[in-house]
């Protein structure tokens, strides 16, 4: 056992925390209030090689790890919730499916670029009648000839708006038992048929861009299928496996935040004659924050390390998910609890803490589907 | 062209600072590059990029300050150099670091010598003229703009807020003032690589040097924080009565006139 971060680890840390603080923060309450996307920091995100932390090099990566990965999530998300998810999203659910399950021209041809910062991509999962049960997809890619015709609708895309391709979940057949067969392709967001729209008007994570996509008769060439055409089910459930560690960690980097305003407002504020700090009713409420943030980061990288050592990590990552959204919740509640009224307003930043928070136990599976994958693998 | 930047791990001063038995204590202090050698650090990455060349990056200190010599790696630089005396020397004072450096740097025929222009930490910005002094060379500090055109040398040097333009030639040691540049992030790339990159670790002996020649000349009197800030006074009254309030308290209180 080793609890300690490499050098490079946390030369990465500091790296992403600095830039965080001086590139991300200083905008995110502007962000948050007009809904708007920062390219220009993905911009110079994707300069800095961020977009790549966990892809190799050949591939346009910066040859790091998952914890790495993990860590930078954490203190962008720390600055701002909504820039997190687009970071998380871009990297788990537009590249990894592509470097996992690509051939090596789909690496070349798409994950390069967005490896190297130049390009953003998004996975189309969700639809108007398949959330949580995303096996009842009803977008649909027929054959024809040596292309698929694509016909169908998706909601809540994140980077749709930014993004050069959208990997795209369609129904392409029954398997014998009756079940769809859910095939993954690569569809150019500039294909003729493909029209997106970005107006949701959010509760939180304002600052990431969500989409709706509607796909009328796209024709996409046959190599664009990702992976195996059967195995389109399973694939993106073990995207969604890695993806629920960046959300996790975002989760955490939220939380962080939260309850370092927290802890500094407490010492500052005077009531009844002496700080609130020394109240034993909000200390304890500090000491419960500062640990369920440990814990859950804890919980964070080992579901990283089990990834980068090519164990089985569902469980971990299901477990990481849940327990860091949740405690999320509970801190960013409670942070806004010992900010008393002045909490409740916006120029405090706690509040945007808590609605950014509430959608880590919605995002890449409820807190219910996480319990539901738990339960699965602790064989109920 | 062969370029040195003198680089020195100090404990950031925009975090807590905790004095305990007239020490600072390093547990729980951030560290960090001095803020005026990272300056000193950019600069010299771009004169290399324009001109070519070697940057290698000097420290002394102990085993901690490998970190700050790979993120400077991570930055750009080439190589780096840890002088280790952490066995050897309990302290060490400009005079004993200036005479480590220039004993390491006297063969290495350096034509450019990099520097920030204080260390946050002592303040005294002797150690890059120092180093000069004793290499026989030229050097400039607290410059804002460094050109280089064969062996020609143009630099303005912050005076107290205004410019003054000099001109030079190589070899030099120069200080590095705030505004000389914006010091890049090391990328993630750059990270990776560094831990790659050579990082030469030397003790005192492999430098022929003795303890005795690093004796330090200065004797630390007292360690104490700058006092709490305290609540401002409104002055109340007519305005004549007010300003002949403050000038008395200017006097006799503040005692700054
Ligand atoms: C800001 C944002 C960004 C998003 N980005 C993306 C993206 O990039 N790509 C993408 O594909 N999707 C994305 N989504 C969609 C997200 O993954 C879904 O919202 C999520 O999977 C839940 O689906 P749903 O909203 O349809 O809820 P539903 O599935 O309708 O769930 C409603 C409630 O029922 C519960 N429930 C459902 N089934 C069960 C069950 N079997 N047992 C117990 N309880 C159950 C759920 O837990 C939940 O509480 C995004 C959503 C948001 C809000
Ligand atoms: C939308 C809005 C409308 C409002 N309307 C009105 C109004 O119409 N009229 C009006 O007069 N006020 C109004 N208020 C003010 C409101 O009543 C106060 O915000 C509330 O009483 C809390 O005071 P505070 O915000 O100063 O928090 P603080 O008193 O500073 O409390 C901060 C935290 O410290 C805790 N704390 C404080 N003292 C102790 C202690 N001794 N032991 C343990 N914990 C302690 C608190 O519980 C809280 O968690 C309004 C506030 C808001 C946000």
């Amino acid at each position: 056992m080793n609890f300690e971060l490499t050098k490079e680890q946390l030369m990465i840390q500091e790296m992403v925390r600095d830039f965080a603080e001086k590139e991300i923060k200083p905008y995110a309450r502007e962000h948050d209030e007009n809904s708007t996307f920062p390219i220009e920091t993905f911009k110079k995100m994707g300069e800095l090689g961020l977009l790549g932390i966990p892809f190799p090099e050949e591939y346009g990566g910066s040859g790091g790890d998952t914890i790495s990965y993990a860590i930078a999530v954490e203190e962008i998300g720390k600055a701002c919730g909504g820039t997190g998810l687009s970071y998380a999203a871009a990297i788990s659910l537009g590249a990894s499916p592509i470097y996992y399950f690509g051939t090596e021209e789909q690496k070349q041809k798409w994950l390069v670029p967005m490896a190297k910062g130049e390009t953003l991509g998004s996975f189309g999962l969700t639809e108007p009648n398949a959330g949580s049960d995303a096996g009842g997809t009803q977008t649909k890619a027929e054959l024809v000839g040596d292309e698929y015709i694509i016909n169908g609708e998706k909601q809540w895309i994140t980077n749709a708006g930014y993004a050069r391709q959208v990997i795209v979940t369609a129904v392409t057949g029954k398997r014998e038992d009756g079940k769809k067969i859910i095939t993954s392709l690569i569809v150019p967001t500039d294909a003729p048929g493909v029209k997106i729209r970005c107006d949701y008007d959010k509760m939180g994570v304002r600052a990431s861009n969500t989409c709706e996509i509607v796909l009328e008769n796209v024709r996409v060439p046959k190599e664009n299928v990702l992976g195996d055409p059967k195995r389109g089910f399973s694939q993106f459930l073990q995207t969604l496996d890695g993806g629920r560690i960046s959300i996790a960690a975002l989760s955490v980097g939220i939380a962080q935040a939260a309850y370092e305003k927290a802890l500094k407002y407490a010492k500052e504020r005077y009531q009844f004659g002496q700080p609130i700090s020394k109240f034993q009713a909000i200390q304890f409420k500090l000491a419960d924050m500062a640990m369920e943030i440990e814990l859950a980061r804890n919980m964070v990288y080992k579901a990283a390390w089990l990834k980068d050592n090519n164990k089985p990590f569902g469980k971990e990552a299901a477990m990481a998910k849940l327990f860091a959204s949740e405690m999320g919740f509970r801190v960013c509640n409670q942070a806004i609890q010992i900010h008393g009224g002045y909490g409740y307003m916006k120029e405090y930043d706690v509040e945007r803490h808590l609605r950014d928070i509430k959608l880590m136990e919605i995002g890449e599976g409820t807190s219910e589907v996480q319990r539901l994958v738990i339960s699965r693998l602790i064989g109920c | 062209m062969n370029i040195f930047v003198l680089m020195k791990r100090t404990f950031d001063t925009e975090e807590k600072i905790v004095i305990q038995d007239g020490k600072i204590q390093e547990d729980g202090a951030e560290f960090i590059i001095n803020p005026y050698d990272e300056y000193a650090i950019e600069e010299a990455i771009q004169v290399r990029d324009q001109h070519g060349g070697k940057v290698t990056v000097i420290s002394i200190g102990n085993e901690e300050a490998e970190k700050q010599l790979r993120t400077a790696l991570a930055m750009g630089a080439d190589e780096a150099v840890l002088i280790n005396t952490e066995d050897d020397l309990d302290e060490l004072d400009h005079s004993g670091a200036a005479y480590i450096l220039a004993e390491y740097l006297k063969d290495k025929e350096p034509d450019l010598i990099l520097a920030g222009n204080v260390a946050i930490d002592g303040g005294s910005g002797q150690t890059g003229p120092r180093v000069a002094d004793l290499l026989g060379i030229n050097y400039v500090t607290t410059i804002t703009k460094l050109e280089i055109d064969g062996n020609n040398v143009k630099v303005v040097r912050d005076v107290e807020g205004d410019s003054e333009i000099i001109e030079t030639s190589l070899p030099l040691l120069v200080t590095a003032q705030q505004g000389l540049n914006e010091p890049r992030y090391p990328s993630l790339p750059g990270i990776m690589k560094a831990k790659k990159k050579p990082l030469e670790e030397l003790e005192l002996d492999d430098l022929d040097i003795d303890e005795d020649d690093v004796e330090t000349k200065i004797e630390t009197v007292e360690v104490f924080l700058p006092p709490q800030k305290s609540a401002g006074r409104i002055l109340e009254g007519e305005l004549k009565d007010q300003v002949k309030e403050l000038v008395n308290l200017l006097h006799t209180e503040a005692k700054v006139i």
